[in-house]
Formats: C-alpha cells, structure tokens, sequence
C-alpha cells in the first residue's frame, strides 16, 4: 500500500481523468485494504481480485482509447443480491450458497456500461430480511465505529465497506429502510429511489411492491452521480417507469430558497434519541439558513407505518420465496423420500430463522379467513399513509426527520425478539410504502455514533432531493467524518 | 391473537417449510407478538378505503408479439441439483 488517493467517486473519477492514477492502481488498492481489514469487518461475502483487475485494465485501456465516460475506472461494491453472471450470487443464504446466475442483473449490466470495477459481493441479512446484518449465513457484519456494534441491515456490508473505505460506492436495496438504516448506522449517504427508477431485474425478489435498488456513498454528489449509472427505464422490469432519463446531478448547486422543508411531527416523539433529535434539529437550521423554510406538518398515522409493513413484506415474501423448491436451482436435500419432503426439508434446511419467521408470518397472513383481516387492512392503511404524505407534500417540497429511532445497538441485542427489532423501522418503511424516495445522510455523533438524518421527497424528485442533501454537506463535515478503523 | 403449535405446524405445511419440532413453541411465541403488534391496525377505521396494492398507478405495458428470448436451457440447468437428458429430477410423483 502507502499510496494515497483521495476518498469518495467525485475525487476518484476527477483523478482517473487527469491521469493522476490508473484503475488498476487504485483497484489493487482497495484490494489490498479488503484484504488487510475486512477479516474485522466481514463486509464482504465474495471478493473478486482477478475479475476487478482484469475490468479496471480494460477500463484503463478505454481511456487511452478516449472512450471513458465519467465513472470509467471507478471501483465499487455490489451487495449480493443482485445476480452476476459467473460471479457467485448467495443472498446471504445457505439456500444460494452455490448459486452462480446465468445473466447479470440489469443494474451490474449498467455499471459495468459505465466501465465501472466491481470489487466484490457484499454481505447482507439473508434474502435482505434484517436490520442489523445478523441474519447472514456468512455471519454477522461488524460496524466500523466499533466492531461490537451491529452496522444496520440489511445492506449492512455494502454499508461497512464504505464507511472502512473497503469500497469508494456501493449498491444496496431498501424495502423497508435497508440502505438508509445501515447508511445512518454507518456514517454515510443512502438513497432510496423511488419505486420504479432503478430495474428489479436480475434483484433477487423479498417484497416486490417495495423494493428499490439504490447507491450506498460519501456524499449526496457520490450517490447522483452513482443514480445517473443505475437508473432508466428496463423493459425487462414490468415495474419500471417509462421516463426520459435525466442527470440527477443537475440541481446540485440551486440555491434553497424559496424551498418548503416540512417536519412531520410525528418524527418527533417521545421514542427518539434525544441526541439524534438534537442533530436532526441542527440540520434544520443549517437549512433554513440556506434559505429554505420550515414548516411543521403532520402524518397522523405513522405509526401504522411498521405493523402495515410487517403484513405486506412478509405476505410478498413468502410468494417470492416459493421458487426456492430444491428443484430448479438452490440448495436441495439429501435423499427426498418424496415430493413433499423434497420442498419441506430444503426449505427446512437452505433458509435461515428470520426468513422462515418471514415466510411463516406471510403464508398465515395470505391463507384463507385471514387475508382479509390481514393483508387487505395493511393494503387500505398504505394507501392511508401514502394520501397522508400525498397531503403534506401539498403544503411542502421536502421532509426532514431523523432516519432511526436510536443509533447502532450492540450486536446480539435484539436476538430473542424480532418485534423490538422491527419497532427501529419506524421512520424508514413509509417511504417505501408510499414509494417515496428519501435519503440519509450523517448529521452528527452521538456517544462517538453516527446519527443519520432523513430527507423524503415526491415521487421522482430525486434530483432536488440530492441537491438539498449536497448543500447540507457543503455546509456540514459530518460526512467527512472517518471511523478509527478506516 | 395467540397462535398454538398446532397452528404453526400447519401455515409450515402450506409453506412447505420443514421446522424441527423443538423450535415449533419458539415460532408460536414470536409469531404470537408479531401478530399481536400488527392487530394494531385495527386502530383505524378503514372500512371507506381502498387496498392499495402497488404506491404508483402502472398500467400493464404492451409489447410487440416478437420471440426475444433464446432457449437457454443448457445454461440454466448447470446449477440445478439434479437434472438428465434436459429435464429436472424429483422423486417419483405416481407410484
């Protein structure tokens, strides 16, 4: 090692333009960091120094071909959730632990259009279901800020990665809060798009009416120009929205004035940390000062938000994961007696506790003299809430609030009960039930911890979203902010 | 709302998911306080409201009626735990 590069893909990207470094320097960089690190961290479930080093020489070679686009060269880590051709995809789960996909995600399929490396996999709550990266078949990832503490989940590794600097950007998905939490937990920018910006294609299904691809980076900047690689329209996506696609860095530098920032009352109450509630507090007046206006508004049913979550996301996964039958693909028990056995023991065996919790919840909720009462209700409260934010974005442009309740809790607290788990999801499941886009950034320390701040914008209005955030950061240098560990 | 064992095992058959007996009474403890938090639900009257299954109003897309896809078999068997001569194996169905 001993070479310096700077940190974040707006330095990096800048850098690889003037020739001040190849792809492949700055690759084995990062790669002998994972090697001398990640064993503290295990943010990583596969990595791939042979296949990086061979696309960051061919991303080098198309920049001396003038051929380099603006992240041509630039490194990143993809959570193992999204399917590599050649490159094993797990999900965190022993179910997959062999599984090796045929074609690439739609999003790798980009990135790597985009001429950007692809370090590694990384590890992640099985089939995304977690908020502390506990649930992994790999085994649990440690936060950077300190390693007894659980990094948030489920995109826990992409976010430890990036936090240590074992990665410049990462991929992450968020159903219901799985970037922006482990961002929040970690000390760096999260972004949740809104449904339907960025392809499901090739992302293995957990809940499909709520789950979004997103970057995991440094900075508001990062994470646009990241959005500009992965977002468009995918044909191969039946959910993905037909729009002309749009640089999402454009309103970076426009001045807040005149913008309307709301605080939901409801962020506010008696369950918050008083520390966060501080910081979120600061953010606001860092944002007034801008020019922005603040406004209090009110969601009166956000609390429904997490036990409406916990009926639909478990009732889509348990739908979703019934491909996983032993026979196509996947793990498959030993000598089935018959069919039956076949699907029950390598279900039994390939799934892990808080998936077959998930599953369990859901098929009960779907089966017959409960949907009604289940599946139905959750569905009329989420269109409860999503008029709710639909009325508050009436009134104003943007909302600001804290991303979690608390900041990173040690690893092994929440083990005997997932309900106080689910109860952390509070601020962060909205957004994707209305399907919201909303970020986190850092905006300060608690006890020497990264508390996350949220933004929540209208439906497709990311880029102001982004340029709210940016301006917070070149205010603030709370991203800035490096774990001893990195 | 409690659910019993008996209970459990049973949503566990139409899941075909096999769970080991002894934690049975764990999963009928925890699914017994999920189910409990959510009947928070109830708190609300949504008798007027519409379920709504999907946050954006999408409409089904049309396409051309053109072949897009090629036969991948081969491809798409190498990581099936147990196939011959192109077709997947499972023990026998009809005795």
């Amino acid at each position: 090692m001993g070479d310096t590069f700077p940190r974040g893909v707006a330095a990096l990207a800048a850098g690889l333009a003037r020739g001040e470094f190849s792809s492949v320097e700055l690759t084995r960089h990062y790669l002998a960091r994972i090697a001398a690190l990640d064993g503290r961290l295990n943010s990583y479930i596969t990595v791939c120094a042979e296949q990086a080093l061979t696309e960051a020489a061919a991303a080098d070679a198309a920049r001396a071909a003038g051929r380099a686009g603006p992240l041509t060269g630039v490194p990143y880590a993809n959570k193992d959730i999204f399917c590599t051709r050649g490159v094993r995809t797990s999900c965190a789960s022993k179910m997959l632990d062999s599984f090796i996909a045929p074609y690439d995600a739609t999003v790798c399929e980009r990135l790597r259009a985009a001429g950007m490396v692809m370090l590694g996999k990384t590890n992640m709550d099985e089939f995304a279901m977690g908020s502390s990266n506990e649930t992994s078949f790999y085994g649990p990832v440690a936060n950077p800020w300190d390693l007894d503490r659980v990094p948030g989940g489920s995109s826990g590794g992409s976010a430890a990665a990036v936090a240590a600097d074992l990665a410049p950007i990462a991929t992450g998905t968020d159903t219901g809060g799985s970037i922006r939490q482990p961002a929040a937990f970690c000390g760096i920018s999260g972004l949740k798009p809104t449904y339907g910006r960025v392809s499901r294609y090739g992302m293995i299904a957990f809940a499909s009416s709520l789950d979004q691809g997103g970057p995991m980076g440094l900075s508001a900047e990062d994470l646009a120009l990241m959005l500009n690689a992965m977002a468009g329209f995918d044909p191969r996506d039946s959910t993905s929205v037909e729009r002309p696609d749009e640089d999402f860095t454009r309103a970076l530098d426009l001045p807040l004035a005149g913008l309307k920032v709301g605080l939901p009352r409801e962020y506010f109450d008696a369950g918050l940390d008083a520390g966060i509630r501080t910081a979120v507090e600061q953010a606001a007046k860092v944002l007034e000062a801008q020019g922005a206006t603040l406004r209090e508004v009110s969601l009166p049913h956000l609390d429904l938000a997490i036990p409406a979550y916990y009926v639909i996301a478990p009732a889509e996964c348990s739908s979703n994961l019934s491909r996983f039958d032993g026979v196509r693909f996947g793990h498959r028990c030993e000598n089935p007696k018959d069919l039956f056995d076949l699907y029950c023991r390598s279900r039994g065996e390939g799934f892990g506790a808080e998936v077959k919790r998930r599953i369990l919840i859901g098929t009960y909720a779907l089966s017959s003299g409960y949907y009604d009462a289940y599946y139905r209700k959750a569905q009329q409260v989420r269109r409860l809430l999503r008029d709710e934010f639909n009325a508050a974005f009436a009134e104003v442009d943007m909302l600001l609030g804290p991303t979690t309740p608390t900041v990173a809790w040690r690893a092994g607290a929440h083990a005997s009960d997932p309900v106080t788990m689910y109860l952390g999801d509070i601020y962060t499941t909205a957004a994707n039930l209305a399907g919201l886009p909303a970020l986190s950034m850092p905006g300060g320390l608690v006890d020497g911890l990264p508390v996350g701040v949220q933004l929540t914008a209208r439906h497709f209005d990311e880029a102001r979203l982004l340029g709210l955030a940016h301006r917070y950061q070149q205010e603030t240098d709370w991203h800035t902010r490096q774990p001893a560990l990195a | 709302m409690a659910i019993s064992n008996e209970e459990v095992a049973a949503v566990a058959r139409l899941a075909r998911l096999g769970l080991d007996p002894e934690d049975i009474p764990g999963y009928a403890a925890q699914l017994s306080g999920i189910l409990a938090f959510v009947a928070r639900l109830n708190e609300v009257d949504t008798s007027a409201i519409e379920p709504l299954a999907h946050p954006l109003d999408l409409h089904a897309r049309l396409r051309e009626d053109a072949v897009t896809e090629s036969d991948q078999r081969d491809a798409f068997q190498t990581h099936a735990p147990a196939v011959e001569a192109g077709l997947y194996l499972v023990p026998k169905v009809i005795e």
